[in-house]
């Protein structure tokens, strides 16, 4: 499904990124500790999280994420808003907790980024 | 294909922590090194310059980038690690709050360094700082007859 699929799923608000909502996306991760984050996420997924500053965007600029989604209805900050529009990285802001967040993605088709730790 | 460069790096600063990794990480896709390999060196990077702000005064991260390897070295004027077997566990943290409101501090930082590079070396010294080398190969090489030592690292 496109980026603009998951922003209608997930009732977002779109904060960075308007122009890419055709981004085509299959994985997700969902995490606040953005070192799990870089330990498991895939590129090209998106990351799902309630952290809002601008560690969030560096890190998914050196993963290769392809959106960053701030749940429970958490909004960017200034300057993490303003290193995303420099990165070119889209955040968009659902009202739906984390655990809804990411079932109601599982539901439409995105699938986990790995399904479990320690299969490689 | 061709890239050594040194960056300072500021403790404390947490606001900048990562503009050194995302530059370095322009740098290696700038000279053209596959996608996985600049990701994998780019992730070391990024914990390690994580690590410098969160637990040192001043450090530096040094990259020797060719078409072969990318080596990374991140050296700091720090505290020191009193035992290292026991920070490269997982989960194990002496993190600050502060640190852990970015997302970080959970004991991963030098277990992720590890996990991405192939070859990894720390020392340390209390009082004083660490040292890090990580070296991270450009996986299309490994299949490469003319460096066995390199086969060996992954076999």
């Amino acid at each position: 499904m496109t980026l603009d699929d998951v922003k209608d799923i997930l009732e977002a608000e779109v904060f960075v990124g308007q122009d890419q909502l055709k981004k085509e996306i299959k994985t997700a991760f969902s995490a606040d500790l953005m070192s799990d984050v870089l330990a498991f996420a895939k590129p090209e997924s998106l990351l799902l999280t309630g952290l809002t500053n601008p560690q969030v965007v560096r890190t998914a600029d050196i993963l290769d994420i392809s959106a960053i989604i701030m749940v429970r209805g958490k909004r960017p900050s200034e300057e993490t808003m303003k290193l995303a529009e420099q990165l070119k990285i889209p955040i968009l802001s659902t009202k739906y907790i984390l655990f809804e967040t990411s079932g109601r993605l599982h539901r439409s088709g995105i699938i986990g980024c790995i399904e479990k730790v320690g299969g490689d | 294909m061709h890239c050594d460069k040194s960056f300072s790096v500021e403790g404390g600063n947490f606001q900048a922590a990562g503009n050194v990794s995302s530059e370095i990480k322009g740098l290696l896709k700038k000279i053209g090194l596959p996608k996985d390999t600049v990701r994998r060196a780019a992730i070391v990077c990024y914990e390690s310059e994580i690590n410098i702000v969160s637990y040192a005064k001043k450090g530096q991260i040094i990259v020797h980038a060719d078409d072969r390897s990318v080596q990374i070295e991140a050296t700091d004027e720090g505290s020191g690690i009193p035992d290292i077997e026991q920070a490269m566990k997982e989960g194990y943290s002496t993190a600050t709050a502060q640190v852990r409101e970015m997302g970080f501090g959970a004991g991963m930082g030098l277990s992720n360094m590890k996990r991405y590079s192939d070859d990894f070396f720390i020392s340390s010294e209390v009082g004083v700082g660490t040292y890090v080398k990580m070296v991270v190969f450009n996986l299309d090489l490994k299949l490469m007859p003319d460096h066995p030592q390199w086969v060996d690292t992954y076999t």
